[in-house]
């Protein structure tokens, strides 16, 4: 494994449907290592990403790199490297669990039996089992299973957890710690369950509407980013622009918004430029006020990036 | 080792930070003993491995903790005695939110002490009368 190489390296990649803007020239840099999330609303574009990342889809404009390679170019050798969890829940169910096992250890060179054992024992999943049999948590397990047992080097989950009971989405979280342990091993993660990524990933990157808004650490995203929950002294019915402060949403006369604290290094200079506002809190973001505060005023990104280098992985 | 950690709360390294850390001061871990591995808690916590990395660090930093090259993560020999400034410290917030609550509700700081003590030793009244009574 080459750690110079990033696993994942995009750039403007633009994909377009039917003449609606799928994705947007869309650059991402995941390193080798990284536990990524990407996160964003039904229909932003996550599945379309990650299609480009498999061999699914081929770049219209723009490039992909995963694990160094064009996907679309040499499909097999880096599927063989990378382990994939789909959204819909698209086994082929007239399998039984044994084998849909035994029909994928023969794709990969890398199979690992030992593990493969561990992970039936885990799931407490039965090989005479037919898939359709299972329930819908007890497939979500099998392939995982079968994207994990030959410890790819990169881990693709597409809503791994979207529609799964508890404790389905607990196996799945394990797995992704999992693979995120073994050194120079990498996890694409995408979800729009924001409690699951802010638990195991290092970094996240917020995707609306075709375009990627903002990538950085999750460790940072309280440093960088504030939440002033304030009241407007004139009873304001509309937010103000203020230079900063993005995805204003008031409940009654109290105002939340985000602030970008590379904008304002001081909390005198956040009062000042909100004179006209008592400011009753003033804490570090959570991951999902500053996920809302992105997709809401998608336009408050760009500014942002103005005011900031980009961040470097 | 069963943390429980939300995502709501603190960041999450400093739950794991504050979660060992009331072990090792409570006396349920003690000197010597072995945390679990990084990666093994990761795992069982369902959180990043660089956070409870960052967690142990941390720990290590106070003195609460040792890393044994290649061995593992022990709880250091002198826990016991920066205990007393730690035990300090884990009330702090306790002491905090009384304090406002009782400035809130008007009680002066000597009526609070007092209400303390009084309640203090019926605790201990309590206390010795249940264990005279399981004798």
């Amino acid at each position: 494994m080459n750690v110079a190489v990033p696993a994942i390296e995009i750039k403007h990649l633009s994909c377009l449907f039917r003449r609606s803007d799928a994705l947007h020239d869309v650059s991402l840099t995941i390193p080798t290592g990284s536990v990524f999330g990407l996160v964003g609303l039904n229909g932003a574009g996550k599945t379309t990403l990650i299609r480009h990342l498999i061999g699914g889809l081929k770049a219209q404009s723009g490039t992909v790199r995963v694990l160094g390679e064009d996907p679309t170019l040499t499909p097999e050798s880096v599927l063989a490297r990378i382990g994939y969890v789909a959204e819909e829940d698209e086994l082929p169910r007239w399998m039984t669990v044994g084998q849909l096992i035994d029909f994928m250890r023969r794709l990969y060179s890398e199979w690992d039996d030992s593990l493969c054992e561990e992970l039936l024992e885990k799931f407490s999943l039965d090989r005479s089992k037919k898939l359709a049999d299972l329930s819908k948590g007890g497939r979500a397990r099998a392939g995982l299973l079968v994207a994990i047992a030959h410890r790819p080097e990169l881990l693709i989950l597409d809503e791994p957890s979207y529609g799964l009971d508890p404790i389905a989405r607990q196996d799945i979280l394990e797995a992704v710690v999992r693979t995120a342990g073994d050194e120079g091993r990498t996890v694409l993660f995408s979800s729009h369950l924001l409690d699951e990524v802010s638990r195991v990933c290092d970094t996240v990157s917020v995707i609306c509407a075709g375009r990627i808004l903002e990538t950085l650490p999750i460790q940072d995203l309280g440093d960088r980013y504030n939440e002033i929950v304030c009241e407007f002294v004139s009873g304001e019915r509309m937010p103000p622009t203020i230079r900063g402060f993005f995805g204003w949403q008031n409940r009654g006369r109290e105002w939340s918004v985000a602030v970008d604290r590379n904008v304002y290094d001081s909390e005198l200079s956040i009062r000042n430029a909100l004179s006209g506002a008592s400011i009753q809190e003033l804490r570090p973001i959570s991951l999902d006020r500053w996920f809302a505060a992105r997709v809401g005023d998608p336009q408050s990104s760009l500014e942002s990036a103005d005011a900031t280098p980009e961040v470097v992985s | 080792m069963l943390l429980h950690i939300t995502t709501d709360g603190p960041p999450i390294y400093q739950q794991i930070v504050d979660q060992i850390r009331f072990r090792i001061v409570s006396g349920q871990l003690s000197a010597g003993d072995e945390l679990p591995t990084i990666r093994g808690l990761a795992e069982s916590a369902r959180v990043n491995p660089n956070t409870v990395a960052r967690a142990y660090r941390e720990l290590e930093t106070e003195g609460l903790v040792e890393k044994r090259r290649t061995v593992g993560t022990f709880v250091a020999a002198g826990s016991e005695r920066v205990s007393a400034a730690q035990r300090r410290r884990l009330i702090a917030p306790h002491v905090d939110r009384v304090l406002i609550q009782a400035k809130q509700l008007g009680i002066s700081l000597d009526e609070l002490v007092a209400q303390l003590s009084e309640r203090n030793s019926q605790l201990d009244a309590n206390q010795s009368k249940s264990n005279g009574e399981s004798k």
